[in-house]
């Protein structure tokens, strides 16, 4: 374990929470644009309540990828701002106004036309960035961003695969959000979201069927990093684990042992990208060693990351204890 | 429009932009715990009141400046890759660090806003301290990586790239003190005078408002405080910026000539070609005195540097100006804001009248000194070592981008501005309009 590997595995850890958490206030703003039947305004409104207080929280570990990124590996981080410049400038414009829009939407004054407005702009921009962030990592695995690209700007990005790979976000962020949902939620309301969970569960699958058909042709490293490493097979297995109890127990109602094997069910995905890409940062030819800032850097920033860390979990353990409950993060269903 | 004048322009937008909620968003959180403090400790209702409505307006202030500032950490990379495969590892620390403030802020802003029913009491003012503290933490460890822009340190450069790397002397360069000392002292003016403005134009039409008198003294203490020192701390930034970068100093004094026992010049236009600023008021001795604090120093002028290191000479002292000037109207304005208290006398009708028409005053000082270190830079990234020309993105028709995204910015500040407005007109309790 070199500190670069340590520094990519920080860097994976951090996309891994920035999927569990920021991931699923987009697939929020999602089911706010899918909000439908009888209890449309309850639905808006639960995802308001969910996401409200922290979305600007979860929102800093996608600050804290591109810091590490460009402080431990500066070389990937320019050749990554080149050669993906437009699908980047696209997720700004996401982020910039889902976040803008949901504040403007919830001070803006109630029962105003404006506030349709914002709240449109909330939720299409929720479905804009997870596609357009789903785009960029799956061009980043495709291998297309080769020699023949380097120092520009390509188009390398608009093909198959990184595009269901944008569509695989959207629909994962999606599937994250119901079933952190339908445990917040209560009576019919709960049962919406639990169904909808499932509905985005199978979207998930479809997806991720999509994607690993297209990586075997133009994603041959991650295919292969799928299909041929020792843990592959092993790691397959975990994720159908989590995948099938999280079916399960949606099934039967047992949301919150639903949603635990939801998470887990994304994290084993997100970790599956970056473990059958590892060495690489950019495939085929930025690695983690090419790409390392002098190690002195990177120690320095390996502390300043446990000294960081060591203060942020107790202070994110104090946020979801405030808004999420007693039980933010319990995978018991208790009987009721 | 060139790619790399586009760039600019484009990073410069983003960053006039973002820099306004930035300041807001370690100004506003002290003032709303302040007022809440009050309102714990006394009962106050208006100061209840007031902290609620503060609350607010920081966080709608506060989520437009978190995602302008995603776009400024992306734009790093989009706009100057060079730049940042040279210096990302070098001012990676104090970036990090912000990262963990950003954190603290988020997070606890979260309880603040939302928590006024969920929180235990001291939870909640706890939360609101916390907010106030990391984001004056976020600006002192962004203001870092500038710093160090402006004076590189800890590191050598070899084949082109920076090797023996010392991340917390790089963290620390010469001539940080007096950049954050400054930086945060205008947040807190800048801000200060902005919500002291509003509440004193409120105050005019209402003088007996409660509410507003709250704001006032909260505001009107912090930021006036802050402008009286920012003086003090001008005086020390011009002796480091004189020892640190003296180029810097020829350029925002329009001094061409090295010369000793140099005058002072306040106004005056700069003229490159014929190496002589016209039309200045100059008081003998008073840049060495100010840069020196000896009135026979000699100090060097641009002549003494290639032509190709200037800066526009021009745009530097011109924004300079700008920043003293309008710093001192505040200075003034809050003396004798000062000299009131203690002469224990209601604010009277001229004083407030002036501090409504000063509230802009500091958010313009400080886009002006954001503007004279930055172009004061120039033609520099790194001074002295990377140019801005070699910094730019290869990446071209950048011209776009820049179109996009003014419209975004002027969009969403006329939003926020328009949905502020209807805040404060709500926020008038006990006889508003």
């Amino acid at each position: 374990m070199t500190a670069a590997d340590l520094l990519g595995a920080a860097l994976l850890s951090a996309l891994v929470l920035y999927a569990l958490l920021g991931g699923a206030d987009f697939g929020g703003g999602i089911w706010d644009l899918l909000a439908s039947g009888p209890r449309k305004a309850e639905q808006r409104a639960l995802v308001e309540r969910a996401i409200g207080p922290i979305w600007e929280a979860n929102h800093v570990w996608l600050i804290l990828v591109v810091v590490v990124l460009f402080t431990a590996f500066p070389p990937a981080f320019a050749a990554i701002c080149i050669e993906l410049f437009l699908p980047l400038v696209l997720l700004l414009v996401g982020i910039v106004l889902r976040g803008a829009s949901f504040t403007f939407r919830a001070y803006v004054g109630s029962g105003d036309r404006a506030q349709a407005r914002w709240g449109l702009v909330f939720s299409a921009s929720s479905v804009l960035a997870p596609i357009v962030l789903g785009v960029v990592v799956g061009a980043l695995a495709s291998g297309r961003l080769g020699a023949a690209a380097h120092g520009a700007a390509t188009l390398a990005w608009l093909a198959p695969f990184p595009l269901a790979v944008g569509l695989f976000a959207a629909a994962l962020f999606a599937y994250l959000a119901a079933a952190y949902l339908a445990v917040e939620a209560e009576g019919a309301l709960r049962e919406d979201f639990r169904r909808r969970a499932i509905g985005a569960g199978a979207a998930v699958f479809a997806c991720a069927a999509l994607a690993g058909a297209l990586s075997w042709r133009e994603a041959p490293l991650v295919f292969a990093g799928l299909t041929r490493r020792s843990w592959s097979l092993a790691l397959h297995v975990a994720t159908a684990a989590a995948a099938l109890t999280a079916f399960a127990a949606l099934f039967r109602g047992r949301v919150r042992a639903g949603r635990a094997a939801a998470a887990l069910q994304v994290a084993l995905i997100v970790v599956g990208w970056g473990a059958s890409q590892y060495p690489y940062l950019v495939v085929p030819d930025v690695t983690l060693a090419s790409a390392s800032a002098p190690r002195a850097v990177q120690v320095a920033l390996l502390w300043a990351l446990a000294a960081g860390g060591a203060v942020l979990f107790p202070m994110l353990a104090v946020l979801f204890r405030v808004f999420k409950g007693e039980r933010a993060f319990s995978v018991v269903d208790r009987s009721r | 429009m060139s790619d790399l004048l586009a760039a600019r322009w484009l990073f410069g937008i983003s960053l006039a932009f973002h820099i306004v909620f930035a300041a807001v968003g370690v100004a506003m959180p002290l003032f709303m715990v302040l007022a809440e403090w009050r309102w714990r400790r006394t009962g106050s209702a208006a100061h209840l009141e007031l902290a609620k409505r503060w609350a607010k307006g920081t966080a709608i202030l506060f989520a437009v400046g978190a995602v302008s500032g995603t776009v400024i950490s992306f734009e790093l990379g989009l706009l100057w890759p060079r730049f940042m495969a040279f210096a990302g590892s070098v001012i990676g620390m104090p970036f990090s660090l912000e990262g963990f403030a950003f954190f603290a802020e988020a997070i606890f802003l979260g309880i603040y806003l939302y928590g006024w029913e969920r929180a235990s009491p001291r939870l909640h003012l706890a939360s609101g301290a916390v907010v106030a503290v990391s984001g004056a933490a976020s600006a002192f460890f962004v203001t870092l990586a500038n710093a160090w822009m402006n004076a590189p340190a800890g590191f050598r450069v070899e084949g082109g790239a920076p090797a023996d790397v010392r991340p917390f002397a790089a963290m620390f360069p010469p001539g940080w003190s007096h950049e954050v000392v400054h930086v945060l002292l205008s947040c807190y003016a800048a801000t200060g005078f902005a919500v002291a403005g509003i509440h004193a134009s409120f105050l005019l039409r209402d003088r007996a408002n409660a509410f507003h008198r709250a704001a006032l003294r909260i505001a009107l203490g912090v930021g006036g405080a802050a402008a009286l020192l920012q003086p003090v701390s001008g005086d020390f930034s011009a002796r480091q910026v004189a020892a640190v970068q003296p180029i810097k100093l020829a350029a925002l004094e329009g001094q061409f000539e090295t010369e000793r026992g140099a005058p002072l010049r306040i106004g005056g236009l700069p003229d490159p070609e014929r190496m002589e600023t016209r039309w200045a008021l100059e008081i003998p001795y008073g840049l060495s005195l100010l840069a020196f604090h000896d009135p026979g120093a000699e100090v060097k002028g641009l002549r003494a540097f290639p032509r190709e290191a200037w800066p526009n000479t021009r745009h530097v002292h011109l924004a300079f100006q700008v920043m003293v000037g309008l710093g001192s109207l505040l200075a003034a304005v809050a003396a004798a804001g000062a000299a009131l208290r203690l002469l224990r006398r209601e604010p009277p009708r001229w004083y407030l009248r002036a501090v409504a028409l000063a509230g802009p005053a500091g958010f313009l000082a400080l886009e002006a000194g954001w503007l004279v270190t930055e172009w004061g830079r120039q033609p520099f990234t790194v001074h002295g070592i990377l140019r801005t020309a070699d910094s730019v993105t290869p990446v071209g028709g950048l011209a776009l981008p820049f179109a996009g995204f003014t419209a975004l910015y002027v969009l969403l500040g006329a939003v926020t501005a328009v949905v502020l407005r209807r805040q404060i007109a709500r926020a008038a309790p006990g006889g508003g309009p």
